[in-house]
């Protein structure tokens, strides 16, 4: 058996991070993800690595743009406030096509909100946040041990497509300690004939950019950028199914939301009511094909979420309306109980 | 054993963060389902300290405790804030040192241990909390005390390996001690 180890989730994304070859961070500290920079801080100077504390959240993105235009694999994190900070620089760098790692322990808002858990970022997350048409992986982690997983896949999945993944986490995952294992770490590199490495005078030097003022050449590097989407959200979804057999009920929640519903669900069979959960565990691609076809076989469905309602609309896109969603949420740092969402159950399952 | 949820609260500075790393981990080297939640935040700066620890058989849910098995209160606030909602059957630990109050639920097994006048008496006055787990592990009818010391030697870094002894010495304290 592995050995594992116990870490808090903010450690794990690091220390994932490092196993997958990132040897440069740029952050500002915010709470509840400055573990992330307190352990590459403490760890990359020991492995020949960079880690930066910025002036700003906008200085430390633009240092990602610059580092990955270089071929680095390289990140970034913060909180929901900074990633706000963060969103041109987000734009620049998907209007580049360079592949970074951008992780967002969320905590409530709007505004400077509080630093209590949130999901309220989902909007930002998978809808832009920056300007213009362009899209990220948004890989939504339940556990510590996600945290590791999907920061490894995250860079994978930024390289093969050329493009920004987003580590939408939240307070509660991020702050807690579960036992993890690396062993299955599967670690993925990728050429990078693109990057700006110095032409040694021997071939023609590539150019990192996103300013294309002729409005033909700006759509044919659209085109061809959602062409690269198209791939993504044809082979990358990810989700779980959770006793969704003979569901009628389906409760769709990621992050800790899904955790706190799985306890609703185990609690409603108890009670003979056939609930079932699908955790998306990438918001982006959403997992439209488990949702559609649950559509065709539960009577239900409920939105489990930290914030007031953004997920939910993909979940009604998904399964095109045919039955209803409702909704269960707390937001602004509160959590809903296993109790409020059972309630929330009992109440599908009555049909109010 | 299939789920115990425990619940640790006190004032910051009391250890109770530690407490809670301290069954996490016991629970690791026992192939349970562990996790540990501690309160962050405003919560923290403002003086009282929480941490919510799951020990289990089965993965776990959520790490939100909302009815734990086992209370650990450390000071007052902490138990009047967190009384009525231990599960009935359930245990309560209390630093009775620190709260003097009677418990009007007749249906949760209430410890009193004087731990931080124990602690203060040896001259170990920040190792209350750790007199209290070795209570609640002799106590706990799914706990046990086997396997402290190895814990206790993953928990306290090598520089200060000195620490060792004195948290299992305040252990061994609180298994001792006789209600």
């Amino acid at each position: 058996m592995a050995e594992r180890v116990l870490m808090k989730g903010n450690e794990a994304i690091a220390e994932a991070a490092i196993r997958a070859g990132c040897r440069h961070y740029f952050g500002y500290p915010i709470t509840p993800q400055t573990e992330i920079a307190a352990y590459m801080a403490k760890k990359m100077p020991k492995i020949g690595g960079v880690f930066l504390q910025a002036e700003s959240e906008i200085a430390s993105i633009n240092m990602v743009y610059g580092a990955a235009a270089a071929g680095m694999r390289v990140m970034t994190s913060s909180s929901s406030p900074g990633i706000s900070l963060k969103a041109e620089g987000l734009s620049y760098i998907a209007g580049s096509d360079v592949p970074a790692l951008v992780v967002n322990v969320q905590r409530g808002g709007p505004g400077l909100g509080g630093i209590q858990p949130s999901q309220s970022d989902y909007f930002q997350a998978t809808k832009g946040g920056g300007h213009g048409d362009y899209r990220m992986i948004v890989l939504a982690p339940a556990s510590v041990q996600e945290m590791a997983n999907l920061t490894i896949k995250g860079f994978n999945l930024a390289d093969k497509y050329l493009m920004t993944s987003m580590i939408l986490a939240d307070g509660t995952i991020g702050q807690m300690m579960e036992p993890i294992s690396f062993e299955d770490a599967q670690i993925e590199t990728y050429e990078k004939p693109w990057a700006l490495t110095g032409t040694d005078c021997k071939r023609k030097h590539n150019v990192v950019n996103s300013l294309y003022l002729q409005p033909d050449q700006l759509e044919k590097k659209n085109f061809e950028r959602f062409e690269r989407y198209r791939q993504v959200e044809e082979n990358e979804a990810m989700w779980e199914e959770y006793m969704m057999e003979d569901a009628e009920i389906c409760v769709v929640a990621f992050g800790i939301a899904s955790r706190v519903a799985k306890n609703a669900i185990v609690a409603a069979r108890k009670e003979g009511i056939k609930v079932g959960l699908i955790r998306p565990i990438t918001l982006w691609p959403f997992p439209k094909k488990p949702l559609a076809a649950a559509a065709e076989k539960v009577n239900s469905f409920i939105s489990v979420e930290l914030s007031m309602g953004q997920m939910i609309e993909d979940v009604r896109l998904a399964t095109q309306c045919k039955k209803p969603v409702s909704l269960c949420n707390r937001c602004g740092g509160m959590i809903p109980s296993p109790d409020e969402v059972l309630e929330t159950i009992r109440n599908a399952q009555k049909g109010v | 054993m299939k789920t115990t949820q425990i619940l640790i609260a006190g004032f910051g500075g009391q250890g109770i963060l530690f407490a809670g790393k301290f069954l996490a981990y016991k629970g690791l080297l026992e192939d349970k389902q562990v996790s540990w939640l501690p309160s962050y935040g405003p919560e923290m700066r403002g003086g009282t300290a929480n941490c919510n620890v799951i020990l289990s058989e089965t993965p776990v849910g959520s790490p939100i405790i909302t009815d734990p098995d086992v209370l650990v209160a450390m000071n007052l606030p902490s138990l009047e804030k967190y009384i009525d909602t231990v599960v009935p059957g359930g245990q309560v630990y209390l630093d009775s040192s620190l709260i003097n109050t009677q418990i009007k639920r007749t249906d949760v097994q209430v410890f009193s241990i004087p731990a931080t006048a124990m602690a203060k008496e040896r001259d170990m006055a920040s190792l209350a909390n750790m007199i209290i787990m070795g209570h609640l592990l002799q106590n706990h009818p799914e706990l046990t005390f086997e396997g402290t010391a190895e814990t206790v030697q993953k928990l306290v870094p090598a520089k200060k390996a000195a620490l060792v002894e004195l948290n299992m010495n305040a252990l061994m304290l609180g298994k001792e001690y006789k209600q």
